[in-house]
């Protein structure tokens, strides 16, 4: 079926819309202009700028270790919990435990926050760790939802690697643990490293769960930038968003040309 | 046995990080307020409830959310079908690309895509540039913190999750079908309205329900982008916590959210059981 | 080699096996053939140690086989998926179980080479699984399992992946491959036409039991119960009784046979061995012919006979047309009566 004229406009008036602010973003942070999105004449000016805001470099450097932390963490706990979900067949509380996992994907961002919040508090006036809220317990709640997300890329990918492969290499002799190791496993990698991607991305991303749980030692970069751009944007976080952009965008770039480069 | 081993730290984890929270969270909403560190007191009072049904306040924040995340949706699918149709009809080898340029600004940051809808709105932005340089304007409208603003926000932030759904479902859709209604007749315009449509109408619903839930409870776009008197439930949520430091009140507040979103969260498992 | 003593297995309120024994010779083709849900698939996969029996006994040459995990049984299975590993190639595939059992060097290429050389995909080592053809694919796990030289080799439906042009040379290269191993082969298959074409001994499975076993020729032609005699080439059943000696059948509308034992319930008539009768001769039952189908070889006709019950005939010439009275005739040796 061949896509009508009006369809044809909507879709592209939707990239355009999607696409718009965020290359006028990339366009303007070469503008040597004090206001944001005013041209001045082309320069680095605010790159530079952005290169020694300490504040912001901090809080970008702690952000990304968080992420690679948490998502880490995100993938051992989330793939564990997939491949339980796919291979162990019922077990006790087998429900609970899925309705568990599927859980932070539907609560609403505060609600995770504040409840994971109430129970870092809870656990410190218990037993006394974690003692204070920051970096380490915005790891914790952004593995814990990050988990989410790796379980279901992961489950997807198992179900659809049938189980029979597992069997097989058992018959031709592998223990479980080995059958894991050598069809399993190599078989959900893909979806492994896509979901340690987007637990990263996620982390990467998060304010409103991270705001809620840090405490004033954890500034990471979207708390730092929200705090920033209530009073409005400047051109430091107009360069950001110029390089994050052009990284990802690139990056992108970079793994369809392995792909392609890999299939022809 | 060896598998309740390997289940054993899953199930700590799930409980600690999942289920743990929520009850606390049950068990904070029907405590009291109090001066301190941590500042409540426990016990099985009712005080934030009754704060939450006494006080308009509340009630109206409520239903301002629910107005915003239902327009958002509404909104969302309203543009994402044709652009899902549209990219379900080009050619096969077009639509991964299109699929990563739908895809591609979830990865390049959320707030900074807001700050991108800062720097076009405000009132030395470039749009009131623009207005002001064309002499359409002298002085700059009010673009930023309105009503319209913090929905552009939110439908360029939530747009993407209502096309992927119905992308899907129309490039599931066996093309024998369409082919079949035309030969027994129906032209295009009926071809569409009486089989992709209604074949494809749980995915819309799915794509309404992927924008509504998490939109019902959005915190951050209003705050940046919409007005002050915009007080949806999440900010509210966020002043009782951060500012006025009564913990369980918004404690009940996030349980009343929950109340609220579990109908179409049900809602939407259905549609996943049945697709 | 193999014996199986009353073995149950329960999932839920289904009961897939109830009480099965069965014994299978060394060297032997033995197909194991059912409907779905006969418990047919499940029996393959407590011998192959998927699944634990609730119940009952498995011995290989008098070693007990329930407490060995599937890894260790000196048994190989070959899957109906085939279960090739996407990421492996040709050799890979095969090599995974010798890696396994610790062959190495000299002995894995060697037994590859010969392996590949048997089921004839030499110069395919390279390829995955994705670049194979349906047959390919089936040889690649054939040759994985027979590369383990096991004694005793399971086959889950193995043409049923098969396009079906592909599965008659297919089948009969799978025995020529048996003979040539000497291994036992177990075939599970719900293709009767596979099964009595291929297999030394067959078990026709119902309901989680062993219905009847025996030589394919033997439990085509003397079938012991209705079920056997309806799965197998679809006889034509008539239920009835013994009466003074006689066989008197309601549905068929009179008496139809005697001299059967006194226990007979119904019996068995294949419809290759009814003929109509001529105007000569005194038929054993009359009927309306309803139907007529040409197939090739001869036309299937469908008579319904006085008492109801209809009757599928195998006939050589043009029938008559549709509608007219004909008479049906069988010998004595047709007749086989059915207990159960």
């Amino acid at each position: 079926m061949k896509p009508g004229r009006f369809v044809r406009a909507v879709m592209l008036a939707g990239f355009l819309f999607l696409w718009l602010p965020i290359l006028l973003l990339v366009g303007f942070a070469f503008s040597a202009d004090r206001i944001p999105f005013q041209w001045g004449g082309f320069s680095l000016r605010w790159f530079g700028a952005l290169a020694t805001n300490e504040r912001l470099l901090e809080a970008a450097f702690l952000s990304l270790r968080i992420a690679a932390a948490s998502a880490s963490l995100a993938v051992l706990a989330g793939g564990g919990i997939a491949f339980a979900l796919a291979r162990f067949g019922p077990f006790r509380g087998r429900a609970l435990f899925g309705g568990l996992i599927g859980a932070p994907l539907v609560l609403p961002e505060v609600v995770i926050g504040l409840s994971l919040l109430l129970f870092f508090v809870a656990l410190e006036g218990l037993i006394g760790w974690p003692a204070g809220r920051g970096a380490f317990t915005i790891l914790l709640a952004h593995a814990g939802f990050g988990a989410a997300y790796v379980a279901v890329v992961v489950q997807a990918r198992l179900a659809e690697a049938e189980r029979s492969l597992e069997e097989a290499a058992m018959d031709l002799g592998a223990t479980p643990f080995v059958a894991f190791r050598t069809i399993a496993l190599p078989l959900i990698a893909p979806a492994l490293v896509a979901g340690w991607l987007l637990a990263f991305t996620l982390s990467l991303d998060d304010v409103v769960i991270a705001s809620f749980v840090s405490g004033p030692a954890g500034t990471t970069l979207p708390i730092a930038l929200f705090s920033m751009l209530r009073l409005g944007l400047t051109p430091e976080v107009n360069a950001l968003g110029a390089l994050v952009v052009l990284g990802v965008v690139s990056m992108l770039a970079l793994a369809l040309w392995l792909l392609g480069r890999r299939q022809g | 046995m060896r598998r309740g081993v390997l289940l054993a730290p899953l199930w700590a984890w799930l409980l600690l990080l999942v289920a743990a929270p929520v009850m606390i969270l049950v068990v904070m909403a029907f405590a009291t307020a109090a001066d301190g560190v941590p500042p409540f007191t426990l016990g099985l009072r009712f005080a934030a409830f009754a704060m939450l049904v006494e006080d308009f306040y509340y009630a109206e924040a409520l239903l301002a959310a629910l107005r915003l995340a239902a327009t958002t949706a509404g909104l969302c699918l309203l543009i994402a079908y044709p652009m899902a149709l549209g990219m379900a009809g080009v050619q096969p080898r077009w639509r991964l690309p299109l699929l990563a340029l739908l895809m591609l600004p979830f990865w390049t940051g959320f707030l900074l895509r807001l700050g991108a809808w800062i720097g076009l709105l405000r009132d030395e932005g470039l749009v009131n540039h623009l207005l002001r340089s064309l002499g359409i304007t002298d002085a700059p409208l009010p673009l930023l913190y309105t009503e319209g603003a913090m929905l552009a926000g939110m439908v360029h932030a939530y747009l993407p999750f209502a096309v992927l759904p119905i992308f899907t479902a129309l490039i599931r859709l066996d093309p024998a079908l369409l082919e079949a209604a035309a030969d027994l007749g129906a032209r295009p315009a009926r071809v569409f309205f009486s089989v992709t449509l209604p074949l494809t109408l749980p995915a819309a619903a799915a794509g309404f329900l992927l924008v509504f839930i998490p939109a019902a409870g959005e915190f951050v776009i209003p705050e940046l982008l919409g007005p002050p008197e915009a007080q949806v439930i999440g900010r509210v949520l966020w002043q009782e916590f951060f500012q006025n430091r009564d913990w369980p009140l918004a404690a009940a507040l996030a349980l009343v959210l929950l109340a609220l979103l579990i109908l179409p969260m049900r809602w939407f498992q259905k549609l996943g059981a049945s697709t | 080699m193999l014996i199986a003593t009353a073995l149950e297995k329960r999932f839920g309120a289904v009961r897939a096996l109830a009480g099965l024994d069965l014994a299978i010779n060394s060297g032997e083709f033995f197909a194991l053939l059912g409907g779905s849900g006969s418990g047919k698939s499940t029996l393959l996969r407590v011998l192959a140690g998927f699944e634990a029996p609730d119940a009952g006994a498995l011995t290989l040459d008098g070693q007990d086989l329930l407490p060995v995990p599937p890894w260790a049984r000196p048994i190989n299975m070959m899957f109906q998926s085939y279960a090739l590993f996407p990421h492996m190639n040709v050799a890979e595939n095969i090599a995974y179980g010798l890696k396994r059992a610790g062959v190495a060097g000299e002995e894995r290429r060697s037994r590859i080479a010969a392996v590949l050389d048997l089921v004839g995909l030499q110069g395919l080592e390279a390829r995955k699984p994705q670049q194979l053809s349906g047959g390919q694919k089936q040889r690649v796990a054939l040759a994985r399992s027979l590369v383990m030289r096991p004694r005793l080799l399971l086959l889950d439906e193995p043409m049923a992946a098969l396009d079906a042009g592909l599965r008659e040379r297919t089948g009969l290269e799978l025995r020529a491959l048996q003979r040539k191993t000497g291994a036992a082969f177990i075939m599970v298959t719900h293709d009767q036409q596979e099964a009595l074409a291929l297999a030394d001994r067959i078990a026709v499975l119902e309901a989680g039991r062993v219905a009847q076993i025996g030589p394919p020729q033997e439990v085509y032609a003397r079938p012991a119960k209705r079920f056997v005699a309806r799965f197998l080439g679809a006889a034509n059943v008539l239920e009835g009784r013994m009466q003074d000696g006689a066989f008197e059948s309601a549905e068929a509308g009179g008496v139809i046979a005697s001299g059967l034992p006194a226990d007979t319930i119904a019996i068995a008539l294949r419809a290759e061995q009814i003929r109509l009768t001529g105007a000569d001769e005194a038929p054993c039952v009359t009927g309306v012919l309803e139907d007529a189908a040409f197939r090739g070889d001869d036309w299937l006709l469908i008579i319904r006979l006085r008492g109801g019950a209809s009757l599928r005939v195998m006939h050589n010439e043009p029938p008559p047309a549709p509608g007219s009275v004909v008479g049906v005739a069988w010998g004595v040796a047709a007749v086989v009566p059915l207990f159960a």
